[in-house]
């Protein structure tokens, strides 16, 4: 989970989204155990009803399951589900912005593609 | 549960709260929000018993509240200044007055309390730093374990680190023994994110109350190029807005459809919530010039 929230967005989304991002990155695994609500209360000191707020939707979306008075457990197969629903928000939220503002300043396709190509490989554009 | 119907108070001539109808749950953390003179301290004094409305009905579990001593105890109003009442008491003998007071006290808290936040139990109350007073004031309210807990601006003196060690405590108390504790204070950007609601006071009015979700999702700002953000706020009211070159922003109070954050995204605008605190200046301003 990142370890600073910001303020331009609601707190309990940005936990339900800090969650999904450690199961898609496999830093949280199947049937692995989701940090407590207190604990992650403790972590940015926020009101315990918005980190509910934030688990009960992975709860309802079966991303995560409940083992009733231990915890919160990954649900088997949620990772999958998560890229696949990622990969819709991911071209709205980046590759559409990226074209949006590509196509006015002239780039074509070809210079894009190498430029995605240096920044995969960690390369500065100078 | 808190109940208040048409809640007026006057000082003679000045009109201190005006037709208050709210209520407020048996457990949540709600903030108390008001620019100065907006009522804040009035509203809780009221509550608290200290002082009496001048019309209107104010009941706690549905029993009035004013000179009340079945619930008085349950009550407990931390306020700042309190120099008059204690000033002259060794810290330990204003917890050990305070504890014959709150049935529920945890005296196990308040030991552990003292030791945290380095107060000297010897030294008398007008002789300790604002931020010690401060810390005394705020561990009777947490180990008190009333039922209602009012602070009013309570933690002011207190430097970053002890406010975040109070707000620590604050949350880890009201996860094991949940109850109804009101927040009146300044630091709103500090605290925003431990409040579940917010009531914003203004001129003695109520101008907003609910979940502080619910309060900001009615907000929405608006960012992007001049003309497109002027073609999507026109016949919309806006509470504020501001450009820089061909960039422009503005904030709504009032929700968006998912048409026009549609539209909006089309038009290559983003979206973003406001902070508690944004909403407040914005709407502080704002209504504040209308009335």
């Amino acid at each position: 989970m990142k370890l600073i929230l910001d303020s331009q967005r609601p707190i309990y989304l940005q936990i339900k989204e800090g969650i999904e991002e450690d199961i898609v990155s496999g830093q949280l695994t199947e049937d692995e155990q989701i940090p407590s609500v207190n604990q992650i209360v403790n972590f940015y000191n926020i009101n315990p009803v918005t980190v509910l707020k934030g688990i009960n939707l992975l709860v309802d979306e079966g991303t995560i399951y409940k083992k009733r008075g231990i915890g919160m457990y990954v649900s088997p197969g949620a990772s999958e589900r998560l890229k696949m629903k990622y990969s819709k928000s991911f071209f709205e939220e980046y590759i559409e912005p990226l074209t949006r503002q590509a196509k006015p300043l002239g780039f074509t396709i070809p210079e894009i593609n190498k430029m995605i190509e240096r920044s995969w490989k960690g390369e500065h554009n100078d | 549960m808190i109940n208040l119907e048409n809640i007026n108070l006057n000082y003679k001539d000045t009109k201190a709260l005006e037709n208050i109808n709210i209520e407020l749950p048996e457990h949540g953390i709600c903030g108390l929000l008001g620019r100065n003179g907006a009522g804040k301290t009035s509203l809780l004094s009221l509550i608290s018993g200290y002082r009496q409305q001048t019309s209107g009905n104010l009941t706690v579990n549905g029993q009035q509240v004013y000179e009340n001593p079945d619930i008085l105890p349950r009550i407990a109003y931390i306020y700042d200044n309190q120099k008059d009442t204690e000033g002259e008491y060794k810290v330990k003998d204003l917890l050990r007055i305070t504890e014959v007071l709150r049935p529920n006290w945890d005296s196990a808290l308040a030991n552990r309390l003292v030791k945290l936040f380095g107060v000297k139990l010897k030294k008398t109350m007008s002789s300790l730093s604002h931020g010690q007073k401060a810390a005394v004031h705020v561990i009777i309210g947490l180990a008190g374990q009333t039922p209602i807990t009012l602070y009013d601006e309570a933690y002011l003196g207190m430097d970053a680190a002890m406010r975040k060690l109070f707000i620590n405590e604050l949350l880890e108390d009201y996860m094991q023994r949940p109850k109804l504790i009101l927040f009146s204070t300044h630091y709103i950007n500090e605290m925003e994110n431990i409040f579940s609601e917010a009531l914003i006071l203004h001129e003695g009015r109520v101008l907003a109350y609910d979940s502080c979700d619910a309060l900001r999702e009615k907000g929405a700002v608006i960012t992007g190029n001049v003309d497109a953000v002027d073609r999507f706020t026109e016949g919309k009211k806006i509470l504020s807005e501001r450009a820089l070159g061909n960039q422009k922003e503005a904030v709504f109070f009032c929700e968006l459809t998912e048409s026009e954050r549609q539209s909006a995204k089309k038009a290559g605008l983003t979206i973003s919530q406001p902070s508690l605190q944004d909403l407040f200046i914005y709407l502080t301003e704002k209504e504040g010039e209308e009335r």
